[in-house]
């Protein structure tokens, strides 16, 4: 599978967006029935991963981390395979060794994905090395969260990527949330594109949860880095309206604070804005709600049939 | 025979296979620097300094590594790895395998370490059993500039993450170096002396100290073989098992701490698989489970000595079975 041509019809970013909900959602209930394990959802956060990866071209390479669902779903990789990772079967795309949390899919340029938290950050300039020294044209884009950008490897990343002119675009998903501590609790600054600055960076914060927006912001952006073959930062501001890992019950979450960005839900915003200016119509946001649920259904139908790995899995693919 | 020392070894191996391949590249905190030869040869894009910032340095070799290109680091002083561990351990060592083998790693790090220059113990701690217990990473430390430029050169073209360490003690000891592009495959042993009553394991500078030791031994009519195993990962386990088949005594030596060492592991290979050829107990010389002092004799003191391993395996020649 090749990645999937970014979308030309707002009713694609639609639709992209209620497929990442709808898998996320498959995720929940199957974990709450003791189907498959928990995992870091991306409910609330769609429209952060649909706008950025639907500005990007076929051989850019992305980075990602431990939630990862949306920007694997919007590249265009198989729901089924994904599910079936999740649960440890051999269809999986990583053949059931990763899980749900470093999930990588090098036929769809998702590449060294990582659960330690700023690794993708410290690998990122690497892969952009490689692409301006062996003459790639792809830019790489790295998602990060606003925890990761807490780690040194963030620091050390903007440094060495802006010293050797490297075509990054850093995407820092600003959920609000590193595990189980507010933001507010961890970063000296309201915001990580603030410390862009630091590295003559330039940088730009986008409301998260537009997804047209997020589109605009990130179509500009990768066209700078494109265009000057240096890195820039983009933040996303977007809230983790599910907990950090499944199940979480969020007793730790201010009501007031949650309620407010539920509010502010992406992808009703979206299908409200479509439905207004008559881009869509009700019948069309119903079909396009069942397509959804039928790809789900299948994709899940997919995983529970895929076999685990064979004992002699073990140890396979440790050494090359 | 050309003459070279081990660093200069090191310098040629990197110079014949930047010629050889065009995506091997080289970068590190002053090596632009200090091999500018390297620099004038290649440019300034695949020979490169960078920040003072390790886990940067290694987390680019393995982004680099995994989308063409074929790095060497230099992290100059082994405990500088702390910094780099994350890296090296869990992207470098793990993805390749988390992913479903998605992915190779052909990087390698190299790293100084040992005694010999009284630099203290954030310079000088032989970590290497670190990433020997890491999976996913190959392990090389080599004992003459002859082995180090092929061994270079082997683990430079291998698909695998390779962390290869440099004695500082041997850094500038020179040694004959063959000038054809010869390369040594990573994992397999060399028998340095034969002899039928005890073999004497070893690696980095110890393996001199073992080479002394059998001549001392040889004098008492005690017939030593040495074996210096060159990489630690792959081990070359037939090469142990054979020799200790033959002698059915070991002394294994080694500079690093001796507690969870290399030394631990050869020991219980042979005492799984070879007990019955045992006429003696494994002995197994190592440093000590301090950190390593800067004072001069200090510092020597804890390197097994040729001396303290001849006494050991005199000892065990000594001690006939029942
Ligand atoms: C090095 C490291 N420290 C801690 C963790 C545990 N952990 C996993 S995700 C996470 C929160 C990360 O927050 P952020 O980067 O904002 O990403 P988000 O989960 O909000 O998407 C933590 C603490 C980890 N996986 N790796
Ligand atoms: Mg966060």
């Amino acid at each position: 599978m090749k990645p999937s041509h970014p979308a030309s019809d707002p009713r694609q970013l639609l639709e992209q967006m209620l497929l990442i909900r709808a898998y996320e959602e498959s995720i929940v209930s199957g974990s709450a029935a003791g189907k498959m394990p928990g995992t870091c959802t991306s409910v609330g956060q769609e429209a952060a991963a649909v706008g950025v990866v639907n500005a990007l071209a076929a051989d850019d390479l992305i980075l990602t981390n431990h939630r990862s669902a949306g920007h694997l779903l919007a590249r265009g990789a198989d729901p089924g395979r994904l599910l079936a990772e999740v649960m440890g079967r051999r269809d999986g795309y990583c053949k059931g060794r990763s899980g749900s949390l470093h999930i990588s899919a090098k036929e769809l340029g998702v590449v060294l994905t990582s659960t330690i938290v700023g690794a993708e950050l410290s690998m990122a300039p690497g892969v952009a090395l490689s692409q301006t020294m062996l003459g790639r044209p792809g830019i790489v884009v790295c998602f990060f969260g606003d925890g990761a950008a807490c780690e040194g490897s963030f620091h050390e990343s903007l440094n060495l990527a802006a010293l050797w002119n490297l075509p990054i675009l850093y995407v820092c998903e600003n959920n609000q949330w590193q595990a189980f501590v507010h933001r507010r609790e961890a970063m000296s600054r309201e915001h990580v594109a603030d410390w862009a600055a630091a590295y003559s960076i330039p940088a730009r914060t986008v409301e998260g949860n537009d997804v047209f927006a997020v589109l605009a912001a990130a179509q500009a952006a990768a066209a700078e880095v494109r265009d000057s073959r240096r890195p820039y930062l983009l933040e996303t501001c977007t809230y983790r309206t599910r907990g950090h890992l499944e199940p979480d019950d969020q007793g730790y979450v201010d009501q007031a604070e949650l309620a407010a960005w539920l509010a502010r839900d992406p992808i009703a915003a979206c299908r409200n804005r479509l439905l207004a200016n008559g881009s869509l119509t009700p019948a069309q946001a119903a079909a396009l709600a069942d397509r959804v649920s039928t790809r789900i259904a299948v994709a899940q139908a997919f995983a529970e049939a895929s076999p685990f790995p064979a004992a002699e899995e073990l140890c396979r693919d440790v050494y090359a | 025979m050309p003459t070279l020392t081990l660093y200069d070894a090191v310098g040629a191996a990197l110079t014949e296979e930047m010629r050889r391949d065009s995506s091997v590249i080289a970068f590190g905190e002053g090596i632009a620097t200090k091999r500018r030869e390297l620099v004038d040869e290649f440019g300034g894009l695949r020979v490169r300094n960078t920040p003072l910032a390790e886990g940067i340095i290694a987390g680019t070799a393995v982004g680099a590594a995994a989308t063409g290109l074929r790095p060497v680091v230099d992290l100059l002083f082994a405990p500088f790895l702390c910094y780099a561990m994350d890296e090296l351990v869990n992207s470098a060592g793990k993805l390749r395998y988390m992913s479903g083998g998605q992915f190779s790693f052909p990087l390698v790090t190299l790293a100084m370490t040992g005694a010999g220059w009284g630099v203290g113990a954030q310079h000088n701690h032989n970590v290497e059993a670190w990433f020997v217990h890491s999976p996913g990473l190959k392990v090389v430390m080599p004992s003459t500039p002859a082995d180090a430029k092929a061994l270079l050169k082997s683990a430079i073209r291998d698909d695998n993450p390779v962390l290869f360490f440099l004695d500082i003690g041997l850094l500038y000891q020179p040694g004959e170096v063959p000038a054809d592009e010869q390369t040594l495959p990573l994992g397999r042993a060399t028998v340095l002396r034969n002899g039928q009553d005890v073999t004497l394991v070893s690696y980095g500078k110890t393996v001199q100290h073992c080479q002394q030791a059998a001549e001392t031994l040889a004098g008492q009519g005690i017939a030593a073989e040495v074996i210096d195993l060159r990489s630690l990962k792959p081990l070359d386990e037939a090469a142990i098992l054979t020799s200790v088949g033959k002698t059915g005594r070991l002394v294994v030596v080694h500079e690093a701490n001796r507690l969870c060492g290399i030394g631990a592991e050869i020991a219980a290979l042979v005492a799984e698989q070879a007990f019955s050829s045992l006429k003696a107990p494994i002995v197994r010389l190592g440093g000590p489970d301090a950190p390593i002092a800067a004072s001069y004799p200090l510092e020597q003191a804890s390197v097994p000595q040729a001396a303290t391993i001849a006494a050991a395996a005199a000892r065990l020649c000594a001690a006939q079975p029942a």
